[in-house]
């Protein structure tokens, strides 16, 4: 057995990871494990901004960024997660500052803001179109100036617990294929999002939910899965982003009339309304007939900006629409479409990013989780533009703090588990036996994005959901039977996209059952059966628990966290 | 408006590594076929998944911000995902960059690669107390650096460099890259000492000024002219006159 112990074992390196090490690596042993190289990670993509309300360019106060956090998650927020996360906001942003973070700078030298989706106040930090790029890459330096130590390319397949405690993971080395026994005091979950499990999809090809997935089939519940954000502007067919800062700088929605029409939807916030309420905009243009060619997408201009301004603000994302699809958005408007983009959802946490396993907030102590895999819960149904970076830099922050102040200090290595790698192995071993399987990874995953895409994406209702949660039974029944071309040992990426595509239909399982099981509407879910919000049934989080049962999780709810604002109708 | 797309038969040359099962590197031809818009990499990805499972690449965000996919492309170091197959001619041939421990396949062994980017000490050296708030830096300070903050660090400059392949000890494009990145912004004390380790044997001056660094670099970043920036502040042992 390959052994490694330390103090602190976090798994994934993007933003929300790294930050955690930030606040550990000067007085414990700690170790990041990343199934890329950390600067791979999806951090890296966030184009727009970090909000924060320093009032640099006019008044604001973090009340105003907690309620437009509030109201934009339609009140399924908890709001004693977002008042923490409005509040430190504005030291996290100092300290990315204080790392070397070269965001935009306003004439008398401090950061720039700017507008960006719903609200009127400009609050977004930004370094051009890739703030998520300038702040991986700044935790990246931070980690090597205090000598983080990295085991880059191991992909986590199963987490430890012992004694009501965790206590390791075990990871595969992509390079020789052996297995590793990470013994730990502490573990943080950082592992990113699943978005890949639809087919039109923002997200990287390694976002596949893989410490929800291991989390889950060891017993701990996933919240809210059901709430999953589709971005409005993905572009046409390939679903890259083109960041609300196009929309913030002023870009229009146009429809095949040359309409915009969300004025006629939301008159107050126009294009940027909650990306919720865009989507569905979008959504219902195109089934009234009104997108481009009568097809399923329509336009997103900011030719009117002019060129200097698209030059200076939006280099990247223009650079996309030219590269992709040959559109110059100088002169002509770029063909986009809704795109499966974040997890509002995931491992249940409380405020100190500690993993809490039931409908009381009970502890599972030493394990913790932060960034988009993990539900403290502040996006509640529907994720604020800004607020993902935001989300990775406070909770990474507190996670990593709440380690080092309160649990290291009393907490003992808990033994591992009899043979600890075994699951894992089986795991492996199973994937890597061929006999008579006939099934081929490819058409699973296919399947699995095309339906998910059809049934469980921006409208869906109880029938469509219900084939969705028995084509997720047949799909479980089938993976067992893939076949795998690589059976080497050395770099078997084939090997890691099976065990993906495994986690993916847990993550999948659990959306869907929510999904089916919430009738109502609510942020990022819309039910076209029960089109109404509905607070005295679901005012209340979806707790996802495994089950034997292929395609029924066993659900349980628990309370919103009320307090400071009454839920009210979401109006733009 | 370029949006549909017309498949069309493509052929690819593949240069295979497989360790496992054969001790030498040898070419391999696919025919695929490519929907009008395919990048490289979904070209790859559905040879992997239709045809051979055993090709080994690294991809990821699929849309050139993370890095992961550069590789030898019709003879230059490109992102799989910032190409579009219809721009590469009927025939195209895919290798491993140079300069590089191959593991198998395309992948690369990056390791020593970031060992070198260590060395010039890539992050934000400045012990003076830190303000309550931000620090300041004016949007003329703060652009005098912002070519450099663009890299990804995928190896592409550094993998078309004659001077690496020459010497694979020396220290790199990506490396002067990201220390050109801190010796240019006004809030960072660690100039003197990186300039002192890239004035050494295996620093600045093996550039030859080639210029295959910045044709490579995926994110347009003016290398060639980052580095030479570097060379005049040593000279002058100042970053104003650079």
């Amino acid at each position: 057995m390959n052994y490694h112990k330390f103090d602190v074992v976090i798994v994934g390196a993007g933003g929300a990871g790294l930050m955690s090490a930030m606040q550990l690596a000067h007085n414990s042993s700690i170790a990041v494990i990343s199934k890329l190289y950390p600067t791979r990670s999806h951090t890296g993509a966030a184009q727009g901004g970090v909000a924060a309300a320093l009032g640099n360019l006019e008044e604001d106060s973090w009340k105003w960024h907690m309620f437009d956090t509030v109201k934009g998650g339609d009140y399924l927020v908890d709001q004693d997660a977002a008042e923490i996360l409005a509040r430190e906001a504005i030291d996290a942003v100092y300290d990315l500052e204080h790392w070397g973070l070269p965001f935009n700078r306003t004439p008398d030298g401090k950061i720039d803001q700017r507008r960006f989706g719903e609200g009127p106040v400009r609050r977004s930090c930004y370094a051009a179109d890739r703030t998520g790029h300038m702040i991986l890459q700044t935790m990246f330096q931070q980690s090597v100036k205090n000598q983080v130590n990295f085991f880059n390319e191991y992909m986590m397949l199963d987490l430890l617990i012992n004694d009501g405690q965790a206590c390791g993971v075990v990871a595969l080395c992509l390079r020789d294929g052996t297995l590793h026994v990470f013994h730990a005091k502490a573990i943080v979950l950082a592992t990113g999002g699943y978005g890949r499990a639809w087919r039109i999809t923002s997200n990287a090809l390694a976002c596949t939910g893989d410490g929800m997935a291991v989390a889950y089939r060891r017993g701990i519940p996933l919240e809210d899965m059901e709430m999953f954000q589709f971005h409005p502007t993905g572009l046409y067919k390939v679903g890259i982003l083109l960041s609300e800062a196009a929309r913030g700088e002023g870009a229009y929605l146009l429809n095949s009339e040359g309409e915009r029409f969300c004025v006629r939807y939301a008159p107050t916030l126009e294009e940027l309304a909650p990306r919720d309420m865009v989507s569905r905009f979008i959504y219902d243009e195109i089934r009234e007939g009104r997108g481009i060619d009568g097809k399923d997408y329509v336009y997103l201009s900011v030719a009117h900006l002019g060129k200097e301004k698209i030059d200076a603000k939006l280099p990247d994302i223009t650079d996309f629409a030219r590269n992709y699809l040959g559109v110059e958005p100088y002169y002509e408007p770029v063909p986009i479409q809704p795109t499966a983009h974040y997890a509002m959802g995931g491992v249940p946490t409380n405020v100190e990013g500690q993993v809490v396993v039931d409908e009381r907030n009970t502890v599972l102590p030493g394990l913790y989780a932060a960034g988009e895999v993990a539900c403290v819960s502040v996006h509640g149904a529907n994720r604020l533009g800004t607020n993902s970076l935001v989300d990775l830099i406070v909770f990474g922050r507190r996670a990593g703090k709440h380690i080092a102040a309160k649990w290291l200090p009393e907490a003992e290595f808990a033994p591992l588990p009899a043979d600890a790698e075994a699951f894992a192995r089986e795991q492996v071993e199973s994937l890597l036996s061929n006999g008579k399987k006939k099934e081929t990874q490819d058409a699973l995953r296919q399947e699995l994005r095309d339906e998910m895409m059809e049934k469980a994406g921006v409208v869906r209702d109880a029938t469509i959901l219900t084939d969705m949660r028995n084509k997720i039974a047949e799909l479980k029944q089938r993976f067992r039977e893939i076949r795998l071309m690589d059976t080497s040992r050395t770099f078997n990426t084939e090997l890691m996209e099976v065990i993906e595509l495994g986690n993916l239909i847990e993550c999948a399982e659990a959306t869907v059952a929510g999904a089916l099981a919430r009738e109502e509407s609510r942020g990022g879910h819309y039910r076209a059966d029960f089109p109404a919000r509905d607070d005295v049934n679901f005012l209340r989080h979806t707790l996802a628990y495994h089950t034997d049962r292929p395609g029924e999780p066993e659900l349980r709810y628990k309370p919103v966290v009320l307090g400071t604002f009454e839920p009210k109708e979401r109006k733009y | 408006m370029p949006v549909e797309s017309h498949p069309r038969s493509v052929q690819l040359r593949v240069k295979r590594y497989q360790p496992d099962t054969r001790d030498k590197a040898y070419w391999q031809e696919f025919q695929v076929q490519a929907e009008g818009n395919d990048r490289l990499v979904d070209v790859l990805n559905k040879i992997k998944w239709e045809q051979d499972g055993t090709l080994t690449f690294r991809r990821s965000c699929v849309h050139g911000v993370c890095g992961s996919d550069a590789m030898r492309v019709n003879g230059r170091n490109r992102l799989a995902c910032k190409l579009l197959v219809q721009d590469l001619g009927a025939r195209i041939s895919v290798e491993p960059m140079l300069g590089f421990p191959v593991i198998r396949d395309l992948v690369v062994d990056m390791d020593p690669f970031f060992d070198k980017y260590e060395k010039v000490k890539p992050y934000l050296i400045n012990d003076e107390p830190e303000p309550r708030t931000e620090r300041l830096q004016s949007p003329e300070q703060r652009e005098r650096y912002d070519d450099t903050t663009k890299c990804i660090l995928c190896g592409a400059c550094t993998g078309s460099c004659p001077s690496v392949w020459a010497n694979p000890e020396w220290v790199g494009p990506a490396s002067i890259v990201n220390a050109h990145r801190f010796i240019f912004d006004s809030r960072d004390r660690g100039g003197a000492e990186r300039l002192q380790i890239l004035g050494d044997r295996t620093g600045v001056w093996r550039c030859r000024t080639i210029f295959n660094c910045s044709e490579a670099c995926p994110r347009g970043i003016h290398v060639t002219d980052a580095i030479e920036e570097v060379k005049r502040a040593i000279m002058y042992g100042s970053t104003d006159s650079a």
